[in-house]
C-alpha cells in the first residue's frame, strides 16, 4: 500500500511516498504561510517525480507544527469557557491561575466552577447539580463562546460526571465544542484541565488546519483518507484530530525519532537529529522516543501531555561559527542558509562550511573554503563532535554500548563515531521526519488508580491492559498488531488499601483495510 | 522582621524541595496556593521567634495526606482556617502565631496560606528543619510537647478535634481520619506557647529554604554550577554522582516505601549507591555500606539544573547528584535518634554524622 508521510516544519515542508516499507521517494520544497500551498506542492512533486498516479495513494499522514506555534505565538485562539466540577474542594487554586496573563487574556478568562467530581476511592465530592451547570452554560450562551473544556476531579478513575456535565451544556448551547479533560489527560488536575483548556481553545483553528489538508489532498487528486501525528508517535484519524488537536503538540521530535529507528531497523538507540539550527537528542526505547516525566510547558502553561524526553542543543548546519575565541552556534543563518554560507557565495562561517573544509560534505563550492586554516577547522570540526558527544552523553540510559542514529538536514556536521558507540546513518536520513509521519501507529493508554486490597494486582493489571488495548482498537489499530509498550505502576504515598497508580499503553499498525 | 510577598515564594518552594529529601509533597501547588491567597490578603510577616511574649499562643499549620490526592482534589482554600478557629474556639485563645511543622516540601508553603487569610506573623523557623513521614518526628516531641489538641479539617467543612494520649497516638488517628477525608486534610496542631517556641524551634528554616532557593536561580543566572551552590548554602556534601537504573517501589502501612538504585559516573564510576525510601529518602548505601543516613538528610539534585528530584519523579536514567546535609542539632541527641534514627526506621546500624564520613568541607 502507497502512503505518503508529510512533515510541515517551519522552513520546509517534506514528503515521502511510501510503498509498504519502501521509501520510493522524496521532495523538500518550501513551508508556505497558507497550509495548503506548501502541502498542495509537496504532495504533486512526489507524485510526478515518483511516477505514481494520486488515486494509488492509500493513506497521508502530516506532522505539522501549527497548534504549537498558535499556542506560543496566542493567534488563532478561540475565546473558550472552562467549567470545573469539584465544589467545595479546589477553590484554592481556580482553573488557569498559573496561566500567562496574555494567554489567559486571548481565551477570555470565561472561567467556572461547579459541584461534582470524585474523591481518589471513587467517592462523589458532591453531586452534580443540573440546575447550576444550566445557568454556567446559560451564562456561556449569552456571552457568544461556544467553545467549552469541563474538568471534574478524578475523573480519570470516573469520567462519567464530564459526560454527564457535557450533557447538560448542549442542552443550552446545542453547537458546543466541548473538550472532557478525561479525553485527554492524566491524574493531577491542573495540568489536565490545561490540556482540555488548550484543547477546546483549538477546535477552530482544528477544523480550518484539517480542512485545509483535506483542500491539498483533494487538489492533489488523492482519494485517501489523512491522519495526524500526535506526540507519542501515534497517529490520529482526521475527524480525532479536528476534536484533539492539542495532541498534536510535540509531533516534530517525535516523528524523526520514530523514523530513525524505522529507516535503520533499530529499536533501542540514541537519536541525534542535526536541523539547521538546532540538534535534537532522544532516546528510544522498543522503538518509541522516551518520555519525558516532568511536567511539560507549553506556551507557559503547564501541561501532563505524552512528550518525548528530548536535550535540544544549538548547534545545526546554519550555525554561525566564531573564530577567536572558537564559538558554534546558538545563533544560526536558518532558512538562509543557502544564501549567506560561505560555500554558498555568502559572507558568514557556518557549520557547514566547516564540514565543507573537513572534507565531511561536498555541499556548495568547495573552493570557496579552502583557504581556511586547517587547524581551525579542525579544532571546530572536534568541538562539533563534542558538542554532540556531550548531548547523546546525557541521554544515556546505561554504560551498556547503544546505537546512535544520526539524521535530519544537518547531518552532514557528524564526522565519526559518536562518543566511540556505532553510529548509523540510515538511507534517506534528511527525511526522517516525514517517514516518522508515514509509519506511525496507533496508541491506546489506561492511567488508573487500583485498590490493590480489592483486585489482586496481576488482575488490575491484566484489566489495565485489555482495556489499553481495547482503546487503541478504537482508535482505529489492526487488532492482531496491537502490543503492550509501557506498564508502570506506582504505590500512591499514605493511602491504605495498597493504592496503586497503574498506567499501561498499547500500540499497533494502522488498520488499513 | 521582614515581609514575605507572593514572589518570593519561588525561592522559598525551590528551597523546600532540597530539605524535602525527595518527599514532603509537590512544592509547586503549595506555592500555588500561598501566592494565590497572598496576592488577595497580602504579604506575611516572618519573625523570629524571639520576637514572641511568652505567652503568645502559637499554633504549626500543615497539609496532611497523599501527594497524589492534592495535585487532584485541590483544597478550597480555607480548610485551614477553620482548623485554625476550630482550635482556638476550644483553647478559648487567639492563635498570636503561626508556624511551619516541616520546612521540606509542600508544608513549607502552607503555613502562608493560614498567616495571610488572618493577618497572622509567621515564625522563622520549623520542627523538623527538613521534611518527616510522621506527625510525631518533630523537635516538639523532644521538648514533651503534646501534639493535641489537634484539629483537622476537610474541604466540605467537616472538622475533627484530637486529644491522645502521646504524639504517636495523634499520628496513628489523623492519618486515618484523613484519609476518610479523602486522602487529605488541614491541619492545626502541636498548640503551644511563646516559651516553648522559644526552646523547640529549629530557628531560621524558612530563611534559610529562600537561601537555598536563591542560590540555585543565581547560579543558572551566572551559569555556576548550582549544586555547588547548594553545598555552600546547606554545609552539605557530595556523595556520589550516578544515573538511577532501578526504582522500586511499594506501599506498606500507608507509606511509599521502596529503593532507587544508581550506578556511579565520572568520580564515582563502578560503584552503586541505593537509597531507601519511606516518602522521604532514610538511608544511602554505597557497595554495601551505609553513608548517610537520617536524620541527616539525603537530597538527589539533577545534575544539569541542580533542581531537587523527588521520589515520586526518579527514573530510569535521570543522572544526579546525591547530596548529604547535615541535620537540625536535636536530632543527633539520644532522644532525637530514638525519634528519627536509623533504628527508628528498622536500620540495625550506628547513625555517623554524614560530616564525620566526608570531612570537613574544603
Amino acid at each position: 500500500m502507497i502512503r505518503v508521510g508529510i512533515d510541515v516544519g517551519g522552513t520546509n515542508t517534506d514528503a515521502v511516498l511510501m510503498d509498504g516499507t519502501q521509501v520510493v521517494h522524496w521532495v523538500k520544497t518550501p513551508t508556505t504561510a497558507d497550509v495548503t500551498g506548501g502541502v498542495l506542492r509537496a504532495l504533486e512533486l512526489v507524485l510526478t517525480e515518483s511516477g505514481f498516479a494520486p488515486e494509488k495513494v492509500g493513506a497521508v499522514m502530516i506532522g505539522t507544527t501549527h497548534f504549537t506555534n498558535a499556542i506560543v505565538e496566542r493567534r488563532d485562539l478561540a475565546p473558550t469557557a472552562v467549567i470545573r466540577l469539584g465544589l467545595p474542594a479546589t477553590q484554592a487554586l481556580p482553573p488557569m491561575v498559573d496561566w500567562p496573563e496574555d494567554l489567559r487574556r486571548a481565551l477570555g478568562e470565561h472561567v467556572y466552577l461547579a459541584h461534582g467530581g470524585f474523591e481518589f476511592d471513587g467517592r462523589p465530592i458532591s453531586p452534580l447539580d443540573p440546575l447550576e451547570l444550566r445557568k454556567i452554560a446559560e451564562d456561556i450562551k449569552a456571552k457568544g463562546v461556544r467553545n467549552v473544556a469541563i474538568s471534574a476531579v478524578f475523573s480519570p478513575i470516573n469520567p462519567e460526571v464530564e459526560a454527564e456535565a457535557a450533557r447538560i451544556v448542549r442542552e443550552v448551547i446545542p453547537d458546543a465544542k466541548i473538550t472532557l479533560s478525561s479525553e485527554i489527560g492524566r491524574i493531577g488536575l491542573l495540568e489536565r484541565e490545561n490540556a482540555a483548556i488548550l484543547n477546546a481553545s483549538l477546535q477552530d483553528l482544528g477544523h480550518k488546519i484539517v480542512r485545509a489538508f483535506s483542500q491539498a489532498l483533494r487538489d492533489a487528486g488523492i482519494p485517501a483518507p489523512f491522519y495526524l501525528t500526535q506526540n507519542d508517535g501515534t497517529l490520529m484519524s482526521a475527524e480525532f484530530a479536528e476534536k484533539f488537536p492539542v495532541l498534536t503538540i510535540a509531533s516534530g521530535p517525535t516523528n524523526s525519532m520514530r523514523g530513525a529507528a524505522f529507516l535503520s531497523g533499530i529499536k533501542e538507540a540514541i537519536v541525534v537529529d542535526v536541523g539547521g539550527t538546532t540538534t535534537d537528542v532522544g532516546a528510544l526505547h522498543h522503538g518509541f522516543p522516551r518520555e519525558a516525566s516532568i511536567a511539560v510547558e507549553v506556551g507557559g502553561v503547564r501541561t501532563n501531555f505524552r512528550m518525548p524526553d528530548v536535550l535540544s542543543l544549538g548547534l545545526g548546519g546554519g550555525s554561525i561559527v566564531e573564530r577567536e575565541p572558537l564559538k558554534i552556534g546558538p545563533e544560526s543563518v536558518g532558512f538562509r542558509l543557502t544564501e549567506e554560507a560561505l560555500v554558498f557565495g555568502g559572507s558568514t562561517l557556518t557549520a557547514t562550511d566547516i564540514a565543507v573544509a573537513a572534507g565531511m560534505a561536498e555541499v556548495g563550492d568547495a573552493r570557496r573554503v579552502r583557504n581556511l586554516d586547517p587547524a581551525f577547522v579542525e579544532a571546530a570540526v572536534e568541538r562539533m563532535q563534542r558538542m554532540i558527544a556531550d548531548a547523546v552523553d546525557r541521554m544515556l540510559l546505561s554504560p551498556e554500548p547503544i546505537p546512535v542514529i544520526v539524521v535530519g538536514g544537518g547531518s552532514i556536521l557528524v564526522r565519526d563515531r559518536v562518543r566511540n558507540l556505532p553510529t548509523i546513518k540510515p538511507d534517506h536520513y534528511p527525511v526522517a521526519n516525514a517517514v516518522g509521519a508515514a509509519i506511525a501507529q496507533i496508541s491506546g493508554e489506561v492511567d488508573r488508580v487500583y485498590a490493590l486490597a480489592e483486585i489482586p494486582r496481576e488482575k488490575a493489571l491484566e484489566e489495565a491492559r485489555s482495556e489499553a488495548k481495547q482503546r487503541a482498537v478504537e482508535a482505529g489499530a489492526d487488532p492482531s498488531t496491537v502490543e503492550i509498550v509501557e506498564v508502570e505502576d506506582v504505590p500512591l504515598a499514605y493511602l491504605p488499601g495498597n493504592a496503586t497508580r497503574i498506567r499501561v499503553k498499547a500500540v499497533g499498525d494502522l488498520r488499513l483495510a | 522582621m521582614r515581609w514575605i510577598y507572593p514572589e518570593n515564594l519561588e525561592d522559598i518552594a525551590l528551597g523546600a524541595a532540597v530539605l524535602g529529601t525527595g518527599g514532603g509533597g509537590d512544592p509547586y501547588i503549595g506555592k500555588l496556593m500561598a501566592q494565590h491567597v497572598m496576592r488577595v490578603h497580602g504579604p506575611v510577616q516572618l519573625v523570629d521567634v524571639d520576637e514572641l511574649d511568652d505567652e503568645d499562643l502559637v499554633v504549626p499549620a500543615a497539609m496532611m495526606g497523599a501527594p497524589t490526592v492534592m495535585i487532584e482534589k485541590l483544597p478550597r482554600g480555607d480548610e485551614i482556617v477553620e482548623a485554625f478557629k476550630a482550635l482556638e474556639a476550644y483553647l478559648g485563645r487567639p492563635v498570636k502565631a503561626v508556624m511551619s511543622i516541616e520546612a521540606g516540601g509542600l508544608n513549607s508553603t502552607t503555613p502562608f496560606i493560614v498567616a495571610s487569610q488572618l493577618g497572622l506573623p509567621l515564625i522563622d523557623g520549623d520542627a523538623m528543619g527538613r521534611a518527616f513521614p510522621e506527625i510525631q518526628m518533630v523537635t516538639l516531641t523532644l521538648h514533651g510537647i503534646s501534639a493535641t489538641p489537634m484539629t483537622l479539617a476537610d474541604d466540605k467543612g467537616n472538622s475533627a478535634l484530637l486529644n491522645t494520649i502521646d504524639n504517636r497516638w495523634t499520628e496513628r488517628f489523623a492519618r486515618s481520619i484523613t484519609i476518610d477525608m479523602g486522602g487529605a486534610s488541614m491541619i492545626a496542631l502541636y498548640p503551644m506557647t511563646g516559651a516553648q517556641a522559644k526552646r523547640a524551634v529549629v530557628r531560621g528554616t524558612i530563611s534559610l529554604i529562600e537561601r537555598i532557593g536563591q542560590s540555585i536561580r543565581r547560579a543558572h543566572r551566572e551559569k555556576r554550577d548550582p549544586i555547588e551552590a547548594v553545598l555552600e548554602v546547606t554545609g552539605g556534601f557530595r556523595v556520589f554522582r550516578g544515573k538511577i537504573i532501578d526504582v522500586a517501589r511499594r506501599t506498606e502501612g500507608g507509606f511509599a516505601r521502596g529503593e532507587a538504585t544508581l550506578v556511579g559516573i565520572d568520580e564515582d564510576q563502578g560503584h552503586t549507591l541505593k537509597i531507601h525510601f519511606q516518602n522521604e529518602h532514610l538511608v544511602a548505601i554505597r557497595d554495601g555500606e551505609v553513608i548517610v543516613s537520617v536524620p541527616d538528610l539525603i537530597t538527589l539534585l539533577d545534575t544539569e539544573t541542580g533542581e531537587p528530584i523527588t521520589t515520586e519523579a526518579m527514573r530510569y536514567g535521570l543522572r544526579a547528584v546525591v547530596v548529604g546535609i547535615p541535620c537540625a542539632d536535636p536530632w543527633r541527641t539520644p532522644e532525637g535518634l530514638e525519634l528519627v534514627g536509623p533504628k527508628y526506621f528498622g536500620y540495625d546500624i550506628e547513625y555517623v554524622p554524614v560530616e564525620e564520613r566526608f570531612g570537613e568541607r574544603a
